[in-house]
């Protein structure tokens, strides 16, 4: 396996929530730009408020790529989400 | 300062929409126009600078702070940073619990939870244009004071066993390093963040004027002096009591009881309503459920509500 290919299949996007709308919708924009981008990985949606404040954060929703929190509290535009994403891998 | 407005209203009213001056009519219209167009532009320039400050003092910045803090200066910080933080029903857990397992103590805690809905940026701008700055400076020392009392009583009451015990099974630690923002980075978010509360409550806000606006007009002065007058004991209770439930609506509410203080209701009766209507609010007691028994809910609520009912009365004594 090439080892660019090795490390988009262990990348992980998460998107943490504590199941309001908004946390919905940062999900619902994530998804969309995980597939613009072609990125062979899938978004997970994590309700547990609990995993949000062991990452000592307390705001609500966040994106987190490869544990790492990469966007806290807001839900910004696609293109925003994308360049985040790039950014961070 | 808001000189240019009256100008725009006379003009709207008189030449615009052809009203004979000195009617109801004209009179109503007027108040509409230029209560709307001041209260407007006050909430988008105040809002906005709340917003850059805050994009420095996030609450994770707040917790690391206040957990370095002794009891009574965390209660009187926490208070100031409630603030500048805007309370939403659904970072209440999260909040709750970062605070507590980063070794914030519970009366701290409970300050800040009870300063953030309290002094609300939106309230605080509508108290402001419709009263002026003086009662606008009362609302927010009077909300810093029950904030910071009820926390230091909680925290003396020692409740931290109705706090649920899966609350204190974990701890974590703070200084975590946050994705940082730049000078432009800060503009937009405070501009996004504007521009949202507006969307969220401008109708709240014309509807409360509009309204206002009629009973400015039309419902004679001293209406209801009779009913919630300064000597009428029940109506500060009550005022606390009818606020409970109506949270989401602080935006429509307030323009509404400015017109109402006008007709005889007492200042410090308008004073509590307010108070009750954004630190008491029914869903987010439901949400703490999640996190604390209801005897603490209870507690806390009573407290609170304590502390705005004596509030009301002090200024119904002094302001009269």
């Amino acid at each position: 396996m090439d080892g660019e290919l090795w490390y988009y299949l262990n990348m992980k996007i998460q998107v943490l929530g504590s199941g309001c709308a908004a946390c919905k919708k940062l999900f619902e924009i994530t998804q969309k730009a995980v597939s613009e981008l072609k990125l062979n990985t899938e978004v997970e949606y994590i309700t547990d408020i609990q995993k949000i404040v062991a990452m000592g954060l307390m705001r609500s929703p966040v994106l987190a790529i490869n544990d790492k929190p990469v966007l806290i509290g807001s839900v910004p535009d696609i293109e925003k989400i994308k360049k985040i994403i790039q950014e961070n891998t | 300062m808001f000189y240019p407005i009256q100008l725009l209203a006379d003009w709207l009213t008189y030449n615009v929409f052809s009203i004979t001056p000195k009617t109801l009519l004209a009179e109503a219209v007027n108040f509409f126009i230029y209560d709307t167009v001041k209260i407007l532009i006050l909430l988008s320039v105040i809002i906005f600078f709340v917003s850059i400050i805050r994009s420095y003092l996030p609450p994770e910045k707040i917790r690391d702070i206040l957990a370095r803090k002794n009891k009574y200066v965390g209660n009187v910080i926490a208070s100031l940073l409630g603030i500048i933080t805007p309370f939403c029903s659904c970072s209440a857990i999260p909040l709750f619990l970062g605070f507590i397992q980063a070794g914030v103590p519970l009366g701290t805690t409970f300050s800040f939870l009870v300063a953030s809905p309290m002094i609300n940026e939106v309230a605080l701008v509508l108290l402001l244009g419709m009263f002026g700055w003086k009662i606008a400076l009362m609302y927010v020392i009077s909300g810093l004071i029950i904030s910071i009392l009820s926390g230091i009583i909680i925290g003396k009451m020692k409740v931290e066993s109705l706090v649920e015990p899966f609350v204190y099974q974990n701890t974590i630690n703070g200084n975590i390093e946050l994705p940082t923002m730049n000078r432009k980075e800060r503009i937009i978010y405070a501009k996004n963040y504007t521009l949202d509360i507006l969307k969220k409550v401008w109708l709240y806000i014309l509807i409360g004027i509009g309204i206002g606006a009629w009973i400015h007009g039309y419902v004679p002065a001293d209406f209801l002096a009779q009913y919630a007058g300064s000597d009428k004991w029940y109506a500060v209770p009550l005022a606390v009591l009818i606020g409970i439930p109506l949270y989401s609506n602080a935006a429509g509410v307030i323009p509404l009881v400015s017109a109402l203080t006008e007709k005889g209701v007492a200042m410090g009766t308008t004073l509590a309503f307010m108070m009750s209507v954004t630190a008491l609010s029914l869903p987010e007691f439901m949400i703490l459920k999640r996190v604390m028994k209801m005897r603490l809910i209870l507690i806390f609520a009573g407290i609170v509500g304590l502390g705005i009912i004596f509030t009301g009365y002090l200024f119904n004594l002094v302001l009269k």
